[in-house]
C-alpha cells in the first residue's frame, strides 16, 4: 500500500515537474523561436527568391548567390571589411595588452582611476563616440586639424572625406572605443598568473623584457587568442561607426558587408539579394565561430 | 638600464617585489607614462563635455581653451527646445528597461529549468541556445524588418524591443551559476514540499543576486546603446531612441558643435552614471560574457 502510494506521488511529481519546466522554458523558447529561429529560416528561404523587401517573389534558385558573388560592390564590401579587420584586430590586441601590463603594475586607487579612464569609452553608445570624434576631427574647427596641418603643409584635411584616410581614421576611433573591453580581459588573465613564478624569476634577476618573454607572454597567450577571435568576429559585423562617419560622403567606396546588406534591402528594395548577402556573411561568421569555439574548448580542457 | 641592474639583487632579495623602492626609476617613469596615456584616453570625453558648456562664439574662436571662459548651458536649452530629445529619452528608457526585465526573467526561468529539471527536449534546447552565439544578429536585420512590418510593429516600442530580446549570453551565465549551486539546497527545500517556482525565487535567484544585478546592468547598457536595429525599426522622429535621434536629426541653423556635444553628453550620461556607480558589476558582467569567470 505504502509503496503504491509513493509511486503515485512520484508520477504526480514527475508530471508536475514537466508542467513547471514548460512554464519556465515556454516564454524563452517562444521568444527565440519567433525572433531568432523563424527569421533565420526565413532568411535562408528569402535568399533563393527575387523578392522585394516586403512581399513575395519568384524562386530563382542559386541565381542570387551567383549574382552577389560576382557583384563588384560585394567584392568592395568584402575587401573593405577585411581591411577594417586588419586595421583594428591586431593593433587593438597589442595596444590593449601593453596597457593591461602597465595598469596591472599599479596599485590601489591609482589603478582604479587609470582603468576607469581606459574603460569609460567602451560603455558609451556608438553615436556618442561618433559625434565626439567627428567634432575632434572637424575640418574647420577640430582639435586634431592642428596636428594634421603639420603633416600637410599647414592645410587641414577631412579625415573622413579623403577615401584613403577613412578606414584608418574609423579604425583608430574604434580601437579607442573598444580597447577597454580587451584590457579588462587581459588584466583578468594577468591576475591569474601566480606571483610565485615571477618571484622565482626576479631572484634570478631576469630583466623586465625577459620576464615578459619567458613568463607573461606564454601564460597570457590563451587570453590573447580569445581576445583576437572575439574581435575578429565583432569587426566582421562592423556597421555603425563606418556608416555614421560615411553619411554625406561617397558611401560605396567605404562600404562594409553589413552596410552592403543594408543597402540592398533598405535603399534598393532587393529583399532576396539582401538575404543572400546576409547568408554569405552568416557563413563566414559561422566558420570563424566554430574556430573560436574550438579554441575556447581547448582552453577549458586545460 | 644600469640604474636598475645593479641594486636589483639586494633590493629584490629583501623586499621581494619590484617597483616598491625609490631606486626603481624605470618603474616610476612607467607609472607616469601610464597615467598620462590614461588621461589622453579620457580626453575626448572631457572635450565633448567642455565643448557643450562653452558659448558658440568660443567654440569656433579657435582658442581651444581647456576650460570655458564663460560656462553656459545654452546648447542644452537649445536641444531641449528644438529637438524631440525628451521623447527619445522616454523611448530609450522604456524600451531598455522592458528589454532588461524580459531578458532577465525569461533567461533565469529557462536556465533554472535547464539546470535543475529533467524534461524531454532539455538537451536540444541547450544546444540550440549555444548555436545562437554563431548567428550574427546583423545578418537577421532584413528578416526582422519583414517580420516587424508584417505585424505592423515598425515605429512602435514593441518593434524596437522584440528583436533585442535575443541575448543568449544571459541564459548561459545563469545556467553556469545555477549548475554550481549545491543540489542539497534544492533537495532540502523539496523535503519541505516547496515547489520549483518557490525554490527558484526563494533560493536560486537570491543566492545569485549579484549575477542577476551584473547581467541586468550589462543588458540595460547594451539596449540603451543599441544602434542598428532601432535605427531600422524607428524611422519617425517621434519613435526614435536617443542614440538614433541624435545622429539622424540635424539642426539646420547656427553653429552646431556645442549643440551636438550637448546631445552626445545627454545620450551618454545614463550609461556613464550606471558604470560609475556599478563599476564592479559591469566589470564582472563583461568577464562573464566573455567566458572568463571573474
Amino acid at each position: 500500500m505504502i509503496v503504491v502510494g509513493w509511486e503515485a506521488k512520484m508520477l504526480r511529481d514527475k508530471r508536475q515537474e514537466y508542467l513547471v519546466a514548460l512554464l519556465l522554458v515556454g516564454p524563452f523558447v517562444l521568444i527565440y523561436g519567433a525572433l531568432f529561429d523563424w527569421p533565420t529560416i526565413q532568411m535562408a528561404m528569402l535568399s533563393f527568391t527575387k523578392a522585394p523587401l516586403i512581399g513575395a517573389g519568384d524562386w530563382v534558385g542559386w541565381d542570387n548567390y551567383a549574382k552577389i558573388l560576382s557583384h563588384k560592390l560585394f567584392h568592395q564590401a568584402f575587401w573593405n571589411t577585411a581591411y577594417f579587420v586588419l586595421l583594428t584586430v591586431i593593433p587593438n590586441t597589442l595596444i590593449s595588452l601593453v596597457i593591461a601590463l602597465a595598469v596591472n603594475r599599479l596599485k590601489g586607487p591609482v589603478q582604479g582611476f587609470v582603468l576607469a579612464c581606459f574603460f569609460l569609452p567602451y560603455i558609451l553608445p556608438v553615436s556618442v563616440v561618433f559625434l565626439t570624434w567627428n567634432w575632434i576631427i572637424d575640418v574647420q574647427y577640430g582639435l586634431v586639424q592642428g596636428l594634421v596641418a603639420l603633416f600637410n603643409g599647414g592645410q587641414p584635411i577631412s579625415l573622413t572625406r579623403t577615401i584613403p584616410l577613412f578606414m584608418p581614421t574609423v579604425a583608430f576611433v574604434t580601437i579607442w572605443w573598444t580597447m577597454g573591453f580587451n584590457i579588462l580581459l587581459f588584466i583578468a588573465g594577468l591576475r591569474n598568473i601566480s606571483p610565485e613564478i615571477y618571484e622565482a624569476a626576479s631572484l634570478d634577476s631576469a630583466g623586465r623584457w625577459r620576464q615578459f618573454q619567458r613568463i607573461t607572454w606564454p601564460l597570457i597567450w590563451p587570453v590573447t587568442a580569445l581576445v583576437l577571435t572575439i574581435q575578429l568576429i565583432a569587426q566582421l559585423k562592423i556597421f555603425d561607426q563606418v556608416y555614421l562617419f560615411s553619411i554625406g560622403g561617397r558611401q560605396d567606396a567605404t562600404i562594409t558587408l553589413v552596410q552592403y546588406v543594408y543597402k540592398l534591402a533598405f535603399q534598393q528594395n532587393k529583399g532576396g539579394e539582401a538575404a543572400t548577402a546576409a547568408m554569405l556573411l552568416f557563413g563566414m561568421i559561422i566558420i570563424l565561430s566554430v574556430l573560436q569555439y574550438q579554441l575556447l574548448r581547448a582552453r577549458g580542457e586545460k | 638600464m644600469s640604474a636598475e641592474a645593479i641594486p636589483n639583487r639586494e633590493v629584490l632579495a629583501t623586499t621581494r617585489s619590484r617597483g616598491d623602492g625609490p631606486i626603481d626609476m624605470i618603474g616610476l617613469v612607467l607609472t607616469v607614462i601610464t597615467i598620462l596615456v590614461a588621461l589622453a584616453s579620457f580626453f575626448p570625453i572631457y572635450w565633448a563635455v567642455i565643448t557643450s558648456i562653452k558659448p558658440d562664439g568660443e567654440v569656433i574662436s579657435g582658442s581651444n581653451s581647456l576650460w570655458p571662459n564663460r560656462m553656459v548651458f545654452d546648447s542644452y536649452i537649445h536641444i531641449w527646445n528644438n529637438t524631440n530629445i525628451g521623447i527619445w529619452y522616454i523611448n530609450s528608457m522604456v524600451t531598455s528597461l522592458i528589454i532588461t526585465a524580459l531578458v532577465i526573467v525569461s533567461s533565469a526561468g529557462c536556465a533554472y529549468a535547464l539546470s535543475q529539471l529533467d524534461f524531454p527536449g532539455r538537451r536540444v534546447i541547450y544546444v540550440l541556445i549555444l548555436a545562437c552565439f554563431m548567428v550574427p544578429m546583423q545578418a537577421l536585420i532584413v528578416n526582422h524588418f519583414v517580420l516587424m512590418a508584417q505585424f505592423k510593429l515598425l515605429n512602435t516600442w514593441a518593434g524596437i524591443i522584440l528583436p533585442q530580446l535575443i541575448v543568449p549570453v544571459v541564459i548561459i551565465v545563469y545556467k553556469q551559476f545555477f549548475d554550481s549551486v549545491p543540489k542539497e539546497f534544492r533537495e532540502a527545500a523539496q523535503m519541505d514540499s516547496a515547489g520549483h517556482l518557490k525554490i527558484l525565487f526563494r533560493i536560486y535567484l537570491p543566492m545569485n543576486w549579484g549575477v542577476t544585478a551584473s547581467l541586468a546592468i550589462i543588458t540595460f547598457i547594451g539596449a540603451w546603446n543599441a544602434f542598428l536595429w532601432p535605427f531600422l525599426a524607428a524611422t519617425g522622429e517621434a519613435t526614435m531612441t536617443v542614440p538614433v535621434g541624435i545622429t539622424q536629426v540635424k539642426d539646420a541653423y547656427g553653429i552646431v558643435y556645442g549643440k551636438l556635444m550637448a546631445s552626445a553628453v545627454v545620450a551618454g550620461l545614463p550609461v556613464a552614471v550606471v558604470y560609475l556607480i556599478f563599476q564592479r558589476r559591469v566589470t564582472q558582467a563583461i568577464m562573464l560574457s566573455a567566458g572568463v569567470k571573474g
